[in-house]
């Protein structure tokens, strides 16, 4: 090859009658199986923007004529949720964010806690206990329900002596401390999982570093430990409150009327036996409901993309 | 009183005995070096001191107090790893406060002390930054700034050079030597490379298989090796091991070394052993350094004894700074250290002058020196 070959032979992109065929064929896919993933998502918008006439009327697909947020408003505010006094979901929606921060915040600490127990002050016996947590992860929500019953029972009894006693429960008996009691156990397993499989990997000489330092046993999982967990906290969070926001078993079992979640709420709405089904107002409603995890996911996903970025460059 | 004083220590795992009743002293402003293959107990040696590992049987004490129950934090230690464990999430100052936030320094005292020892270690530039932005050998002077701020009783190495690349690690072990000379700090220090020992040490113990198996200044361990394990640990290339046969006559002993096919060599009894205890026909192990093989005019003119022989030259190695030279004793490889520019070629008859007063005598039944 001569010195003109060279300089003429500049790298230029290619692209084969079969390569186009592929990219074809790949991108129509994922534009395919995107739109049936989204198909549902368009129609509860679509429906939730038209008039009660329009939904039963016209055609699912059709775009609103005057798009109003008129059923979202009174998805929020004003429609009848089952028999109930209180009008709207709103209360319901406030009911579950109770539930839900508390719930994944201890639930997220306490298996931080089992991690850095079980990986760095390890016990005689620790094996069993980690495999014993681990078992939890299988047990079905079903099946905690009734011994479940027994407690919150026994909860709710102490709770009835308090006032007796002192005129004040102190949250015992109470629905939404009891569910998210309810979810911290049932979770404990799934978030001591993460943390100890991660905290596995985490550097063992930083702990033995802190103990020379002077670092009590909290101090070393506040100032080191949770400082550098980021990752893993974030994947604990998104996971529990998908899990217990979207939770309707412990939710329809162990609160009830007005203390119930926004998940009951929402099946009381749309399973209502009277009067008119309000299509629009049903899809607002679950939108609503639907908001706050994919709002986790949009916020949080990012930094959790970042936590592992993070990891990845370092050399 | 020794400053640090180790007694009869005994570390077991289960059934397992990974230290065997170690006895080490050390003097305030001394620099002990742990050394010994992996696996010898010497980090794990290093963990009891710090009280990150329990001890089975023994007595750790530092200026005669007992420290054996302390916590790592009470026992006013400091800590240099290898991984030097620098905490990801703070600055290089708050990583270097850390220890003495912990202790309930105040604020303005924590500071004053950092900016002495970031002064002293070139680290001012770099206070704001963290762990992940800095190189190995910053991150190195880190761990170590951590270490020296605290101004603590005993520093303790845990193989602190090995990360880091054969450039920098000299780099690093003069600057180490510096701070040493300069603080007067009283050290342990782990490693298994021994030039770092050779080079750092005012006393080095060879350690293996959880036993001590010799305890002295550089000179000593290298110079007059205990036994058969610390001679081919200690030294690099290792010293030269020959098995010989002790011969008396006329009131004189000679170790003689059997040669296939051509005449033995006979030395006289090396001026270090102990010529009474050699009896007529015994076995021994004739040690001698590379550097006490040379050619005749590079041999040691102040040496009392020097002793020839001509041998085959089988490899040439050239150094740089030397030429070293294998020959073959008795089916034995022998190295010998040539100066640098001497024209030797393979394959050649070569005479080499064996300077015996560095030459030492084994006892192959006990591996110990005579």
């Amino acid at each position: 090859m001569s010195a003109a070959d060279i300089v003429t032979a500049r790298p230029r992109r290619v692209y084969s009658s079969q390569s186009i065929v592929t990219r074809i064929v790949i991108y129509g896919l994922l534009v395919f199986f995107a739109i049936i993933y989204l198909v549902p998502v368009i129609v509860m918008v679509m429906t939730s923007l038209k008039p009660l006439d329009e939904v039963t009327g016209g055609n699912m697909f059709a775009l609103p004529k005057s798009p109003s947020f008129a059923s979202w408003i009174r998805a929020w505010g004003e429609a009848a949720i089952g028999v109930s006094d209180t009008a709207g979901i709103s209360g319901y929606f406030m009911n579950s964010i109770k539930m839900v921060v508390p719930a994944v915040l201890i639930s997220t600490l306490l298996g931080a806690l089992n991690g850095y127990v079980l990986t760095k002050w390890r016990f005689p016996g620790h094996k069993l206990v980690f495999g014993m947590m681990l078992f939890a992860c299988f047990i079905p929500f079903q099946s905690v329900i009734i011994p479940m019953a027994v407690i919150l029972g026994l909860l709710g009894q102490i709770g009835n002596h308090l006032i007796d006693a002192t005129g004040f429960s102190f949250g015992f008996g109470n629905p939404t401390v009891n569910l998210v009691l309810c979810h911290v156990v049932y979770g404990l397993g799934f978030t001591t999982l993460f943390f100890r499989n991660y905290y596995e990997a985490f550097p063992t000489e930083l702990v033995k570093a802190a103990m020379i330092d002077g670092a009590s046993f909290f101090q070393i999982f506040r100032r080191v430990l949770l400082p550098n967990s980021t990752p893993i906290i974030i994947v604990t969070v998104i996971y529990q409150f998908t899990n217990i926001w979207n939770d309707f078993l412990f939710g329809s079992t162990f609160a009830a009327g007005d203390q119930s979640p926004m998940t009951v709420a929402l099946n009381n709405l749309v399973n209502t036996s009277t009067g008119v089904v309000e299509y629009n107002v049903n899809m607002a409603a679950a939108i609503i409901a639907a908001a706050p995890t994919l709002f986790v996911y949009v916020v949080a996903g990012r930094y959790f993309v970042r936590g592992l970025m993070a990891g990845a460059v370092k050399g | 009183m020794a400053f640090l004083e180790i007694k009869g220590l005994r570390k077991r795992y289960g059934a397992l005995e990974v230290l065997k009743g170690i006895d080490l002293t050390l003097d305030k402003g001394g620099f002990l070096v742990l050394i010994g293959p992996s696996g010898c107990g010497k980090s794990t040696l290093l963990g009891t001191i710090a009280g990150l590992e329990s001890i089975s049987a023994g007595e750790i004490c530092i200026e005669g107090q007992q420290i054996n129950d302390l916590h790592p934090s009470k026992r006013d230690i400091a800590m240099v790893f290898q991984s030097y464990a620098l905490y990801p999430n703070m600055t290089v100052a708050e990583n270097m406060a850390f220890g003495m936030e912990m202790r309930g320094v105040s604020k303005p005292e924590r500071e004053k002390a950092v900016a002495e020892v970031a002064k002293t270690l070139q680290l001012e530039h770099l206070l704001k930054r963290r762990p992940s932005q800095l190189s190995g050998g910053q991150r190195q002077r880190v761990a170590m700034g951590r270490a020296l701020v605290r101004e603590p009783r005993v520093f303790l190495f845990d193989e602190p050079l090995s990360n880091l690349d054969a450039k920098l690690r000299v780099d690093m072990r003069v600057e180490i030597k510096r701070l040493h000379q300069r603080t007067g700090a009283t050290i342990v220090y782990v490693t298994h490379d021994q030039i770092e020992a050779m080079t750092l040490a005012t006393r080095i113990a060879v350690l293996k298989d959880g036993e001590l198996q010799q305890v002295g200044t550089p000179y000593e361990v290298y110079n007059t090796p205990a036994n058969l394990f610390v001679a081919d640990f200690m030294g690099s290339p290792s010293m030269n091991l020959l098995e010989g046969k002790v011969s008396r006559s006329n009131g004189t002993a000679s170790v003689v070394i059997e040669r296939a096919g051509t005449v033995p060599i006979a030395f006289p009894v090396p001026t270090s052993a102990n010529v009474e205890t050699l009896s007529e026909g015994a076995r021994v192990i004739f040690g001698i350094r590379p550097e006490a093989v040379s050619d005749l005019e590079s041999a040691d003119g102040k040496s009392k004894s020097i002793m020839t022989f001509t041998s085959q030259v089988e490899i040439v190695e050239p150094a740089g700074s030397d030429t070293f030279v294998v020959t073959s004793i008795a089916g034995k490889e022998v190295t010998a250290r040539m100066r640098a520019d001497s024209d030797i070629r393979v394959g050649q008859s070569q005479v080499f002058a064996l300077n015996l007063d560095k030459a030492v005598l084994f006892d192959p039944a006990t591996t110990h020196r005579i």
